[in-house]
């Protein structure tokens, strides 16, 4: 496979069609946050809106935003990984997603932990790229620590 | 200086294997990027360098290095002389007079220089001779929504810092200057116009005189951007009859660091300094200063000397060829770009089509963005710029918030453009839209 082929790996272009948890929707959960980040070097947004239960477990993730397909396909990864994930494990995933992508092409991705996120690892090789697949994560982050009932 | 390679045959077009010469003064073009040859299509964002331009510098560095307008030694001398010789040809290139060039570290910085020059004068700075140059709550201050974030922000500045209102000419949806408009919005109140000689975006290029003529009407100062359109065209400051240019070396086959600013020289003279230090003082105690004359007047500081022999020696080489011959052969690339680009299936160009262009050419591939656009063309070794071009209210007006951008130089090819047109062609298919 050539480095672009790494980069848009099927998963990912299925992932930026589908765009899994978008449109926004209001969350009927016990905290909801949300949070809109902007990537200013190409204009690509998203407002990622999150809903925790008491045990601050997620119950849901929607969002909307405007990007290329590395961006998108991110979002809509994440989204389908975040319901029923604790905060806790989400900060273990979010650290491992950010590994990779500082890894320049290197890491080798725990699919265990990361599951789909893991196709992303082709990004890392692409520094310019890397924004891209971090804007969804960074927003959902965000919106977690915003939170509140 | 180093030689410039002879290309001259002023009397005719560029042809295929001239431009095959000049492209091979451009060493970078000959190395391949992704284990394909370069197609460098992103010269509106930097042009490429040929090899006089930095062995110009190397040479200034090996045998004339020193400070400049001060020091009695040989290369103190010597260095200054290669600076000012610098600023004669840079200034003879677009028609001023050498005391009209002021350098800057870049077209950023020129524009900057006129807006924070203007707010001083509002603030009371630089006597009665800077009276003209006051702004205050009621004036206007006018740019298009064509602009270069660079020709916009230091106007909203300015606006913020005077208490003048900041107007703009819009754009059709096509993104045409509405010039029916402009009438309307230049008034008595009209302070200053400021607006681009070529869209960097659409590659568009503007009718100067109508700006020119408006602005002469209620006396109100004309700042011409003229970024893209100095490396491209032939440029005359004095036949077009404004009253500022701002350009940058780097698009013009120069170094980075240095750009310029022209202005007339009775208002430079005028003007109240911006940066503020050594080089630019007559005499000085602890309470005041006195200022030298333009251009010295706004270099405080070490100026960029080698960057500035540098950057005369790119001019040379352009004039060498000719901008007028430059200026057909890219009109001629940004044709079959044009057209190339309108013929393929889910490709859409922006800009108005009956206005005349450089060769840069905005355009979108329909349900895929434009950064998986350039990342494609990258892995085929095509070099375009994607996002939006630093023009973010243009994009706006154009409905999208990205194009992708073709932008031509002298040492593009017609095969270059053939690539990029074969392989935008196969976009869609890569992406499965």
């Amino acid at each position: 496979m050539n480095e672009l082929d790494q980069l848009y790996q099927q998963v990912i272009l299925d992932h930026a069609k589908r765009r899994v948890g978008s449109p926004l929707v209001e969350p009927a959960a016990a905290a909801q946050g949300e949070s809109h980040q902007h990537n200013p070097i190409c204009g690509d947004q998203i407002r990622v809106r999150v809903g925790l239960d008491e045990q601050n477990v997620f119950t849901s993730v929607s969002w909307e935003g405007e990007g290329c397909s590395i961006s998108m396909a991110s979002a809509s990864v994440l989204s389908e990984m975040l319901p029923g994930m604790g905060r806790d494990q989400f900060l273990t995933t979010l650290d491992a997603f950010r590994e990779m992508m500082r890894s320049k092409g290197t890491a080798t991705p725990d699919e265990e932990v990361l599951e789909d996120a893991a196709a992303f690892v082709g990004v890392s090789k692409f520094p310019a790229r890397v924004k891209c697949a971090m804007l969804a994560w960074v927003a959902a982050e965000a919106a977690m620590f915003g939170a509140s009932s | 200086m180093t030689s410039v390679t002879g290309h001259a045959d002023t009397q005719h077009p560029l042809s295929s294997s001239e431009v095959a010469r000049i492209k091979a003064d451009f060493e970078i073009l000959e190395h391949p990027i992704n284990g394909t040859d370069l197609v460098y299509l992103d010269s509106g964002a930097t042009s490429q360098k040929p090899r006089c331009v930095y062995e110009a510098e190397q040479h200034y560095y090996e045998t004339a290095n020193a400070a400049v307008h001060r020091g009695a030694h040989s290369l103190a001398v010597e260095a200054t002389e290669l600076f000012e010789q610098a600023r004669e040809t840079v200034a003879s290139f677009i028609g001023a007079r050498s005391n009209e060039v002021v350098w800057t570290s870049n077209a950023t910085e020129a524009l900057n220089l006129i807006s924070y020059s203007l707010s001083n004068a509002s603030a009371g700075l630089g006597g009665s001779a800077a009276e003209r140059f006051r702004l205050t709550r009621g004036d206007e201050i006018l740019v298009t929504e064509l602009e270069h974030h660079a020709n916009l922000i230091p106007w909203q500045e300015l606006a913020f810092r005077t208490g003048a209102t900041l107007r703009y000419v819009p754009v059709t949806e096509d993104g045409a200057l509405r010039y029916d408009l402009l009438d309307e919005l230049v008034t008595e109140s009209t302070k200053l116009i400021a607006f681009t000689h070529v869209s960097n975006v659409l590659g568009t290029i503007t009718d100067v005189e109508r700006f020119v003529q408006a602005a002469r009407r209620v006396g109100a100062l004309t700042v011409l951007d003229g970024c893209q359109s100095v490396p491209h065209l032939p440029v005359d400051v004095k036949a077009l009859d404004i009253d500022f240019m701002a350009f940058s070396g780097h698009k013009m086959l120069g170094p980075t660091g240095i750009g310029a600013l022209y202005g007339r020289a009775e208002l430079l003279d005028a003007m109240p300094p911006f940066l503020t230090g050594g080089s630019m003082i007559t005499v000085v105690d602890m309470e005041h200063a006195e200022y030298l004359p333009s251009p010295q007047r706004f270099e405080a500081g070490t100026q960029r000397i080698a960057q500035a022999h540098s950057l005369a020696t790119a001019a040379s080489y352009l004039d060498e060829i000719g901008m007028e011959r430059i200026a057909a052969w890219e009109e001629h690339l940004g044709t079959l770009l044009l057209e190339g680009l309108s013929q393929l299936d889910g490709v859409r160009v922006f800009g108005p089509t009956d206005a005349p262009r450089i060769g840069t050419v905005p355009f979108e591939v329909m349900g895929v963005h434009p950064h998986d656009v350039g990342q494609y063309l990258d892995s085929r070794g095509i070099a375009v710029r994607v996002g939006h071009h630093c023009a973010q209210p243009l994009h706006r007006a154009l409905g999208v918030t990205a194009t992708t951008r073709a932008s031509t130089y002298l040492y593009n090819t017609e095969e270059d453009v053939a690539a990029l047109i074969a392989a935008v062609g196969s976009v869609r298919e890569y992406f499965g839209v």
